[in-house]
């Protein structure tokens, strides 16, 4: 169900730290600025706390456009680059539906149903993503 | 029956905080309108798309939100206009992956996907009018392209 007005909230996205990942929980609607903020503290916070997991909830987001697809993905790619790994959790299946409508597979993207599901994925060793993995191909 | 009014706008489009009010109004007036969660939602990120075409390649403008009637079906209009530039080549622009704005391309093409009916007029030099439109309890549009 729609939960309505969901006010914008200006500033920073609040980044939780838990062991060796970074917890991010975004909700309702999002200035674009703040999805750019996000990014850049993200990456600022990985490369000077050495985590190796980010699980990025969005259970709480109605709607995912491909600007934040897009960040999401470059959350994704930027993590890898600083040895850790991004997880996003808990999308809504509205979200996901109208995400292939729009063309948007995300396919580097790794994802779990919740944020405990994203922090067994973190807790495993090292998978390849779905996109950048090998792939075992016979010619 | 409910009224027009919560889905009947004029909403400026000039920052990214417009963007949010863009999308807090269509999610609002679909919602009222009897549109089910995953057609909000379809429409909501269809707004969100071609709101930000509106503010970043037509250097803002408007959104109006109606409400239209077929027979019995009430469905939501919503129509975006700019007097930026406009669309040089509109088949290109309509295609998934061409980008000018360093998006991933899938804004216009893409929005069409998520309506039923999509209309584009665009004049170089003088600005482009985007016109939407989705009906309650319709089937999507079927697949035209691969």
């Amino acid at each position: 169900m729609s939960e309505g007005f969901s006010r914008p909230v200006a500033g920073h996205v609040p980044v939780l730290r838990l062991g060796d990942v970074l917890l991010v929980t975004l909700q309702g609607d999002l200035y674009d600025s703040m999805a750019h903020q996000l990014q850049q503290d993200l990456s600022e916070t990985i490369s000077r706390s050495r985590v190796t997991g980010v699980v990025i909830d969005i259970s709480g987001v109605e709607m995912v456009d491909s600007f934040l697809g897009r960040v999401l993905a470059e959350i994704a790619a930027q993590t890898e680059l600083l040895a850790a790994r991004t997880v996003v959790a808990g999308m809504r299946p509205a979200v996901a539906i109208t995400l292939v409508e729009l063309g948007l597979t995300l396919p580097g993207l790794r994802t779990a149903l919740t944020t405990e599901a994203a922090m067994e994925l973190l807790a495993q060793p090292i998978v390849p993503s779905r996109a950048g993995g090998v792939r075992e191909e016979s010619p | 029956m409910h009224t027009d009014a919560g889905v009947e706008a004029r909403l400026p489009i000039r920052s990214d905080m417009d963007l949010v009010w863009v999308r807090q109004h269509v999610r609002q007036a679909a919602a009222r309108l009897g549109f089910g969660l995953v057609d909000q939602t379809k429409l909501v990120t269809a707004a969100s798309e071609l709101a930000r075409n509106t503010l970043v390649h037509g250097g803002g403008g408007l959104m109006e939100a109606s409400h239209v009637a077929d027979g019995g079906t009430d469905g939501l209009r919503l129509t975006f206009s700019d007097t930026g530039p406009g669309i040089p080549d509109l088949d290109r622009a309509l295609s998934d992956g061409y980008t000018s704005g360093g998006g991933l391309g899938m804004g216009l093409g893409g929005s069409r996907r998520l309506v039923h009916d999509f209309v584009v007029e665009s004049v170089p030099g003088s600005g482009t009018t985007v016109r939407v439109t989705s009906w309650v309890s319709r089937p999507p549009r079927p697949r035209e392209e691969a």
